[in-house]
């Protein structure tokens, strides 16, 4: 049990990161993003009690966390969602910064909101390809989708992406 | 232009928000919790987690507990929300009823065993820095005891201001000087003029004519005998030259 405990702080620290942007590319906003994260990790938590030790070691923990974190989603987008608006940063960040910081996070809160906007097979391919910086290879395996797939889907995401962005055409 | 996988890639870079690992850690159990409580001891610190009560603390503020307790204990800590259960304990357990499970994990075993002692001894009651040294079975570390005490990271529920110097006198006192222990004793009903007018005059031990009992001068077996029956004992070899044996409650020497 001790050992399991070690394994998944040690796991927190390291993915803690990972696993919030990725969900607040597929929620929109932060306040769903962390309830999305934690509820990613509790489930993992979970998970892990029931594992062997060997099965815990083989883990590829970055795509299995993903994975779940994908699920997560999808089981709450079948319930009532609350849409929040941010009106501004009211959570601490972890290096909370000068104007030009703040400016940076409304930009990029205002694009997860249009990436959450995407219809949730364009998200997914989106957010694990150019979010996280998956390979298609590694997001073919992690949504359990054939390539060809994938890079439709990612292709689509990008496009409906840029349709919202004043026409603009960037390669 | 901005292209707009750069952007993306910046959404990939976001960081967790402040406090993030710690609430998850705290929401599987892992992490203690804590909340302030309202006691008649006046505000006081407590956290908690899954296996009991971590840590406890008169601290001035929020901010100040949080960095004592890890440093102290070095875990992580959430805020969170006073569960009514705990506060009811906190209040059982101020009032002399013992009910709180405690988490004392990071403490060394010697260190351990000297809180586990030090929580028998009841409300109203004083014992002597050696006498928990005798009781664990390191009768010559009362030093160590002594450190052991004034390092205690959950003060006033385990109580370790029940514990006194040998020759009668109050001693120091972790949890807020020795002001605070005279203050918490007194609150707990021991008559410390009464204790210390005894230490001064060598007395360590109370006899009972009667039973032929001697005890510490707080041990309630003690409290009922009649005022013309109780004698005084300056040490053990003189009590048991009078003919008393020491008392099984309070156990002021090993019994033979």
């Amino acid at each position: 049990m001790e050992g399991v405990d070690h394994f998944f702080e040690r796991m927190v620290h390291e993915h803690q990161d990972r696993v919030f942007a990725a969900s607040l590319a597929m929620t929109g906003n932060r306040h769903d993003a962390e309830e999305v994260a934690q509820d990613t990790f509790f489930r993992a938590y979970r998970a892990l009690a029931t594992y062997s030790p060997e099965r815990i070691r083989d883990l590829k923990e970055r795509a299995w966390l993903h994975r779940i974190a994908l699920n997560v989603v999808r089981n709450r987008v079948r319930g009532v969602r609350p849409r929040l608006v941010e009106l501004n940063g009211s959570e601490s960040d972890r290096s909370p910064g000068p104007e030009v910081l703040a400016m940076e996070r409304m930009q990029i809160d205002e694009l997860a909101t249009r990436v959450a906007d995407l219809p949730i097979r364009y998200r997914e391919a989106v957010v694990l390809r150019h979010v996280r910086g998956l390979s298609y290879a590694e997001v073919a395996d992690a949504l359990g989708q054939p390539v060809g797939t994938v890079k439709a889907n990612v292709h689509r995401g990008l496009k409906l992406l840029r349709g919202d962005d004043h026409d603009r055409v960037d390669d | 232009m901005i292209a707009l996988t750069t952007d993306l890639k910046r959404l990939g870079a976001v960081r967790a928000p402040a406090g993030f690992a710690d609430r998850v850690l705290a929401g599987v159990g892992m992490a203690d919790s804590y909340a302030r409580f309202e006691t008649v001891l006046g505000d006081v610190y407590v956290a908690w987690n899954r296996l009991g009560v971590s840590a406890a603390s008169r601290s001035a503020s929020a901010q100040d507990f949080e960095e004592w307790f890890r440093k102290d204990v070095g875990r992580p800590l959430e805020p969170a929300a006073a569960p009514a259960e705990l506060a009811e304990k906190i209040q059982d357990e101020l009032n002399g009823k013992r009910r709180m499970r405690f988490d004392l994990r990071g403490l060394t075993p010697f260190e351990q065993a000297v809180l586990r002692k030090t929580r028998e001894i009841p409300r109203g009651e004083v014992r002597p820095y050696g006498w928990v040294a005798r009781e664990i079975g390191h009768p010559a570390a009362v030093r160590a005891v002594g450190t052991a005490l004034a390092n205690n990271p959950i003060p006033y529920f385990i109580p370790c201001h029940r514990v006194v110097r040998t020759d009668g006198h109050i001693g120091n006192y972790g949890g807020g000087g020795p002001e605070a222990k005279r203050a918490i004793l007194t609150m707990e009903g021991v008559r410390l003029k009464r204790l210390e007018e005894l230490a001064r005059a060598g007395f360590r031990y109370q006899g009972v004519r009667t039973t032929k009992v001697f005890c510490y001068p707080t041990c309630h077996t003690g409290r009922h005998a009649l005022e013309k029956n109780i004698v005084w004992l300056h040490d053990e070899a003189g009590a048991r030259a009078a003919g008393f044996r020491p008392c099984k409650v309070c156990r002021p020497a090993a019994v033979a």
